[in-house]
């Protein structure tokens, strides 16, 4: 049976960067991925899909984005390019096509078995993916026969299939259901290919895509608020299900909030409460929704304003002045029922989040490795419950910008410094 | 980002104990299981008597201080003899009710001094709906506004954000706003 110090579990950035800090320690390792690396960006993204951080704001350790255009936003096969790049640059150890089915413990460390060998370690880490699988709500099992299906990103799961591009819906309206960065480029997309698109529209994060004439996420980066840790905010349980930033990165850098996805045509609707006879009732909430949102935003923009008049002084002080947020507009009236067998409504697009599939951890067994929504019990990326076992890139993980390719360096450092302390034994 | 400093402000809520109770729960799901009960009794007509008095919860059976009973009746328009407020007042009683004790404990979470609260609640009704006369006119309300007038240390927005937090935390709103599945059923 094969030996290393550590296996780490998925070839993206997570593990890369997880990869280059074990090799700068000098800790044997390998990294199995069940495709190849940068599996996610190949296979779970639909077509138009550009990142929405900037190309600076791709910071993987002892590497970084080296075109001429660092205010741009890669595609996803730049993105997959940008990741074999580094993969090669420090000469990661990949197993590609080595799924990993199970991880078991043993006296000194774990047992890892894939579809090909069978290892040995005394450490894991995961990095297998925080945003995988789709999470569809409940009311999908209520929707009535004979509509499309599509979940918005990851593999199709549950037999719905993962979308791709408008061409791939039929003709009629569309409902996209969930108002975060998937479902509002979807939304404007599928709008702009001539089908009417209702939004449903929950909780939501609504940004300008710049701020006095800087991106929104540099301002994020500059004034620290990527950097907000886990162990000192306030409420890290809502941090980690915070819905991602209503942001897209297109080459004109417009922002797309619900004003121009108003204007664009798309139909505001609450959100998708529940299915009744074959309707779908939409929740009254919306109004208050888009307060909580606007607000939001505001607070934000004046939490970066207040650090450009301290300690951003330096480097803000040629910006622009703040423009106000415009408020979001809704109509007079909004329906509070959508009648789903009508004809009107052809294609449901569930662009209700992500979530890992961790599958492979339950072998451990009867640790209490799991809280009670079935997510993964971690301090910090450190699996307190199985010594010598790390997750990494789930939300929040140890800071607001930890599910992001720019988040993957400084985890990877602490989880690494953690692992390498575990390894030493105690002192 | 985490605020270490003592309080001074005072709206007579008890934050500590409720974030106390939010982590405790969160640990202990099911005492976080509630039951809340209202027994109403048939008195003449359209005048009935609601009763509160025991709910369930953290784990146990529970009894308010004291009883509270409601009068519930309709005006004198409807041919009734109005010992009550209508049931549809009392439904709007029950969510300005939960708004203004929302925006106490929020306030006092984010150290807001209140020095008032007024909540003004009206429901829009069409009653050809209830009294049969339109079969397409529904019997619910049409629509709810809720006017709210703070006077607080607090900017405008800081108040704003009262106010649409504790409709985000609130029971009754988010009851009337989305569907609960309802069922009656008689001995
Ligand atoms: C639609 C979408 C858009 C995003 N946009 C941005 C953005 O603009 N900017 C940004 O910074 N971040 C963005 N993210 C967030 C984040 O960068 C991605 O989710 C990224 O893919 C996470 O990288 P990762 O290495 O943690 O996980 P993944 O990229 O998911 O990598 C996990 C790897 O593990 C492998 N794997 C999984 N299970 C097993 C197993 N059992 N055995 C072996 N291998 C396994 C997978 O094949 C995969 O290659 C986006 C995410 C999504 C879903």
């Amino acid at each position: 049976m094969p030996q290393v110090t550590s296996v780490v579990i998925g070839a993206g950035h997570s593990g890369l960067a997880v990869s280059k800090h074990l090799t700068d320690r000098g800790i044997d390792h390998v990294v199995l991925e069940r495709a190849e690396v940068a599996n996610s960006w190949r296979t779970q993204r639909w077509d138009s899909l550009r990142l929405l951080t900037p190309n600076w704001l791709s910071r993987l350790p002892g590497y970084s984005y080296r075109g001429d255009d660092p205010d741009g936003y890669m595609t996803a096969a730049e993105v997959t390019a940008y990741i074999e790049g580094y993969a090669k640059e420090i000469a990661a150890p990949v197993r590609a096509g080595t799924t990993v089915t199970a991880v078991r413990r043993t006296d000194d460390g774990y047992v890892v078995e894939t579809d090909q060998d069978t290892w040995r370690a005394r450490t894991v880490v995961v990095a297998a993916g925080g945003a995988t699988v789709p999470s569809l709500p409940d009311v999908f099992e209520a929707v009535p026969d004979g509509l499309e299906h599509r979940v918005a990103a990851g593999s199709g799961e549950e037999g719905v299939p993962a979308y791709r591009n408008p061409d791939d819906l039929p003709e009629g309206g569309v409902l996209v259901v969930g108002p975060s960065a998937s479902g509002i480029q979807i939304a404007h997309e599928v709008q702009a290919s001539g089908r009417q698109v209702t939004l449903a529209v929950g909780e939501h994060v609504r940004m300008p895509r710049t701020y006095r004439g800087k991106d929104v996420l540099w301002w994020m980066d500059a004034a620290g608020v990527f950097d907000d840790r886990y162990d000192e905010v306030p409420d890290l349980a809502r941090a980690r299900v915070l819905p991602s930033m209503q942001l897209v990165g297109t080459p004109e850098r417009i922002t797309l909030d619900l004003n121009a996805l108003t204007r664009a045509g798309v139909r505001l609707v609450g959100r998708l409460a529940g299915v009744r006879d074959g309707v779908a009732q939409l929740s009254g909430s919306l109004s208050n929704v888009v307060t909580l949102a606007d607000l939001k935003v505001k607070r934000l923009l004046r939490t970066f304003d207040e650090w450009a008049e301290t300690d951003g002084a330096e480097l803000t002080k040629d910006l622009p002045p703040g423009e106000p947020v415009e408020p979001t507009m809704l109509p007079e009236s909004v329906p509070l029922e959508l009648d789903l067998r009508s004809g009107e409504i052809r294609t449901i697009v569930w662009a209700t989040g992500l979530k890992p599939d961790l599958g492979f951890l339950t072998a451990l067994g009867d640790l209490p490795l799991w809280d009670r929504k079935g997510r993964i019990r971690h301090d910090g990326g450190v699996v307190t419950a199985s010594p010598g076992l790390y997750v990494i890139g789930l939300p929040f993980l140890r800071r607001r910008k930890s599910t992001l390719i720019d988040g993957a360096a400084a985890d990877a450092d602490d989880i690494v410094t953690h692992l390498a302390g575990y390894l030493a034994g105690p002192a | 980002m985490t605020s270490t400093e003592t309080p001074t402000v005072d709206n007579g809520v008890n934050v500590g104990a409720l974030l106390d109770a939010r982590k405790a729960l969160a640990d202990a799901p099911e005492a976080a299981q509630f039951q809340w009960r209202a027994e109403t009794e048939w008195i003449k007509g359209t005048h009935s008597r609601g009763t509160v008095r025991t709910f369930r919860g953290l784990g146990a059976e529970q009894e308010h201080v004291s009883t509270f009973t409601f009068d519930a009746d309709h005006p004198e328009q409807f041919a009734a003899e109005d010992q009550g407020a209508t049931p549809v007042e009392i439904v709007l009683v029950g969510l300005g009710a939960c708004l203004t004790a929302g925006i106490a404990s929020v306030a006092q979470l984010r150290n807001i001094q209140l020095r008032s609260v007024k909540a003004t609640v009206t429901g829009e009704h069409d009653i050809l709906g209830i009294l049969g006369g339109d079969p397409e006119v529904p019997n619910r309300f049409t629509s709810i506004k809720v006017h709210f007038d703070v006077d607080a240390d607090a900017t405008p927005d800081e108040i704003a954000a009262l106010v649409a937090q504790s409709q985000k935390r609130s029971a009754v709103y988010d009851t009337l706003t989305n569907p609960v599945p309802v069922s009656v059923d008689v001995n």
